[in-house]
């Protein structure tokens, strides 16, 4: 009973918006609004074909390879940020503005250094990406704990194995926060360095069927576009659930008490 | 321990200034070098102090105030509607669990849609007016202050909604006095962080759309081979941002200096 | 030093605290927390260090355990001086909600001090069964430390140190956030530990009947600028019970005697001689 109601609450509005687009979509041909039926299958007809290989999975295989060195580089440095302080003081300002320069700006500029390249697009996911992991990393080892850090420094647990058994894991919390902000600039990235200069991808496919008016093709590239961003949500999400079960523990025992 | 001496902590703060300045001069420094070594290409990327005096000259451009205005016009009335229609959705769903539960499927699908995603359809629906810049702005940031509404909702304390109610306090009472205020930090948070989504959108919109702003001007300079104007209007981009998340921050610091987020911060 | 010669002549000396002075710079100028500081610890022994609030007892033990550097003075650990965190020492500290890792389980807990001094693995797990089994514990190494009661984590958090077999095991006030029931228990825990496994413990308390409850001897700082008010031996039968022995006589004279101290000590009487050369502690002969 209780599970039928939770399956109700998930699917009743679902359902309930799908109808209605479905009866305005009823009779009236519109040339811009295809009707559900027509965008399933049209989203079959388009991206169950040679272009998701050749177009899509490059596409997610660049987004994810930026976003992974992104992740890399900003928690390495994050660790070394947050632990030093000369080096906080000395990079602040600069990393302040550095995050503040909106990541879609550098796609003219890595046009520019590096021309039309898979590899221009990787440097710009990753150079847009880091700022959130890098900062939020920063915050979190800075927040360690003062009883926990003492702890592990009088049972002499310091250098390697200070950064993987305390900053890492008491950072993770903080760490994971950034990495969902950077799943969604990556996907953004990635969508328009494909739209401003490409000749294939996910992104050049959506403006192209826009401009040639292809327009329930256009919707089922939006369509597509949209499930990667929940797929990649509820990836993230289920990820996180994992890692940070203690974290999510902890906070319940805490708000129970 | 109690704190340090109002002497060292000056002094401190001093060495904190000009360590950061070192890093900023430090940074330009590099950038020169990359360049008139030829690391770079310097057609490709000039040396900063020529991206510096093309900064410098467009400020005094008339074109340059007016792509500010442009896109500040259209970060400004995107982040407002998205706030006032975030809040008030977030407190409308907030208010009732059945509500809450019937559309948590419906808007964990909708949020981690990218809003670029809607670039087509903005084309097609406005063309190269600010409006398409809003649809996105509005997209993207509606379910940042959204989300972040509906955590401060539910993180009400219950002993002082009880207290209220005991109190005879009726919904409207509730909702002003109880619910509002302690809602209050994470909407700032929610608006904080969708005005600097709402910046990155509103670049985007003028990139890719070519709606009129800072960054269809970036784009122009781009493919009009004006490198150093280009990267002149990219740090100026880089400036409004650090101009943005400044004021946030201060607004948040001073409007919520009651809370404790806020007091802790400080300490810390 | 020849005072040492009265009382634990045969037991080699395990921590030696010689003149500690500890000076914070603060708004006001400069701040004497603490002013001379000397005693020893022989090998084996379980002392109680008490004293008024504020009366530097915290800053004592973050010099001892190397976390913190003293202004002046030395400390000596088996007659090496302490500069950093010494490998062979262990601390317990009050917040145990706080000092657990909180993403570790309870067995990872206490086995991670000894898996970065490379202990093997078959010793490692011995040890870590040995010491959970000896804090009672040993039901629930798979649990997470917030999933136990405050008791118990602090339980899990002796199992650490004395997994670690310190030469000098240090307790800041472990007991003071736990109730009234749990604290019971675990001093007597400790008491038990203590005579099973003969270590060397040095116990921070404000509480003046646990440490004349707990310890073979106290020590009693004055308030703050720190010196020693007066360091007392506890001739109270050796097996303890939370009844009976709270109830003997002798054991109401000792307390009064600290307590009397403290009040003291509150009022900034010094004692007479404040700077006086190390020197063991003294029986309590006043009824």
């Amino acid at each position: 009973m209780k599970i039928l109601k939770s399956i109700a609450y998930a699917v009743g509005l679902p359902i309930i918006l799908i109808i209605i687009w479905w009866a305005a979509t009823l009779g009236t041909a519109n040339f811009y609004a295809p009707s559900p039926a027509l965008l399933v299958e049209t989203f079959a007809q388009v991206w169950f074909s040679e272009l998701f290989l050749t177009d899509v999975l490059p596409s997610i295989g660049r987004m994810l390879a930026g976003i992974a060195l992104a992740i890399m580089i900003g928690i390495t440095a994050g660790l070394a940020i947050g632990t030093t302080r000369w080096l906080r003081m000395l990079l602040e300002p600069t990393l302040e503005f550095l995050r503040a320069v909106p990541p879609p700006v550098l796609i003219p500029v890595m046009m520019l250094i590096m021309g039309i390249s898979d590899s221009m697009k990787i440097v710009t996911i990753v150079f847009g990406c880091v700022w959130p992991v890098l900062l939020n990393t920063v915050e979190g080892v800075r927040a360690v704990d003062s009883v926990l850090s003492d702890s592990s420094r009088s049972y002499a647990i310091g250098g390697l194995a200070r950064v993987r058994h305390l900053l890492i894991p008491s950072a993770s919390p903080q760490i994971m926060v950034g990495v969902r902000q950077s799943l969604s600039l990556g996907l953004i990235l990635m969508v328009i360095s494909e739209m401003f200069a490409s000749s294939s991808g996910l992104g050049f496919s959506i403006i192209k069927f826009q401009r040639s008016f292809a327009i329930p093709e256009m919707w089922s590239g939006i369509a597509l576009l949209g499930l990667i961003g929940v797929g990649l949500s509820f990836l993230f999400q289920f990820v996180e659930r994992k890692a940070l079960r203690w974290y999510h523990g902890q906070k319940e025992v805490e708000h129970a008490s | 321990m109690a704190g340090r001496r109002p002497a060292t902590a000056q002094r401190q703060q001093w060495a904190k200034r000009s360590l950061g300045l070192v890093g900023v001069l430090g940074f330009l420094l590099m950038w020169q070098c990359v360049s008139l070594t030829g690391v770079i290409n310097p057609q490709f990327l000039p040396p900063a102090s020529a991206a510096i005096t093309a900064l410098v000259v467009s400020l005094g451009t008339l074109e340059f105030w007016e792509a500010v205005r442009e896109t500040m016009l259209a970060w400004g009335i995107g982040l407002g509607i998205a706030a006032v229609t975030g809040i008030v959705a977030g407190f409308v769903i907030g208010s009732s669990s059945f509500i809450r539960k019937a559309t948590h499927s419906t808007i964990e699908f909708l949020r981690p849609i990218p809003s670029v995603g809607l670039i087509p359809i903005a084309v097609i629906l406005f063309g190269v007016k600010i409006e398409s810049s809003l649809m996105l702005i509005i997209y993207a940031a509606f379910w940042q202050i959204l989300i972040q509404v509906l955590y401060g909702v539910a993180d009400v304390d219950m002993v002082a909604d009880n207290t209220a109610r005991s109190f005879g306090l009726g919904p409207v009472s509730r909702l002003r006095y109880v619910t509002f205020p302690s809602a209050l930090p994470f909407i700032f948070t929610g608006v904080r962080l969708a005005a600097a989504i709402a910046l990155i959108l509103a670049i985007t919109a003028e990139l890719i759309i070519g709606s009129p702003g800072l960054g269809h001007a970036i784009a122009l300079a781009q493919s009009g081979g004006a490198v150093a104007e280009m990267y002149g209007l990219v740090l100026a981009a880089g400036l409004i941002g650090v101009m943005v998340n400044l004021t946030m921050r201060l607004l948040e610091k001073k409007t919520l200096s009651w809370h404790s987020s806020i007091r802790s911060e400080i300490v810390i | 030093m020849p005072a040492n010669l009265s009382i634990a002549t045969d037991r080699h000396i395990a921590l030696s605290v010689r003149d500690l002075r500890k000076v914070y710079s603060s708004d006001a100028g400069d701040v004497e927390a603490v002013r001379n500081l000397t005693f020893d610890l022989p090998a084996g022994e379980l002392a109680c260090l008490v004293g008024p609030s504020g009366s530097g007892k915290t800053t004592l033990l973050k010099c001892i355990s190397g976390l913190m550097r003293p202004t002046g003075g030395t400390i000596l650990l088996d007659g090496n001086k302490i500069v950093g965190p010494p490998k062979k020492m262990a601390v317990v500290f009050q917040e145990y909600g706080r000092s657990l890792f909180p993403w570790m389980r309870v067995h990872e807990n206490v086995a991670l001090p000894l898996k970065n001094q490379r202990v093997p693995k078959a010793r490692r797990k011995e040890l870590v069964d040995q010491a959970l089994e000896a804090v009672g514990l040993a039901h629930v190494p798979t649990s997470y430390p917030w999933q136990l009661s405050g008791g118990m984590q602090q339980r899990v958090a002796i199992a650490r140190a004395i997994a670690y077999q310190p030469e000098v095991l240090l307790m800041d006030e472990p007991f003071a956030a736990v109730d009234a029931q749990t604290r019971a228990d675990l001093e007597d825990l400790i008491r038990d530990v203590w005579e099973k496994l003969g270590l060397t413990i040095l116990f921070v308390t404000h509480d003046i009947d646990e440490s004349v409850y707990l310890g073979e001897r106290v020590i009693i700082l004055s308030s703050s600028p720190t010196v020693i008010q007066d360091d007392i031996r506890v001739d109270l039968p050796d097996v303890r019970d939370q009844l009976e022995t709270r109830s003997l006589p002798r054991f109401t004279e000792l307390r009064h005697h600290v307590y009397q101290q403290i009040q003291l000590a509150k009022l900034n009487h010094r004692p007479a001689d404040a700077a006086r050369p190390p020197q063991a502690s003294r029986m309590v002969r006043d009824a």
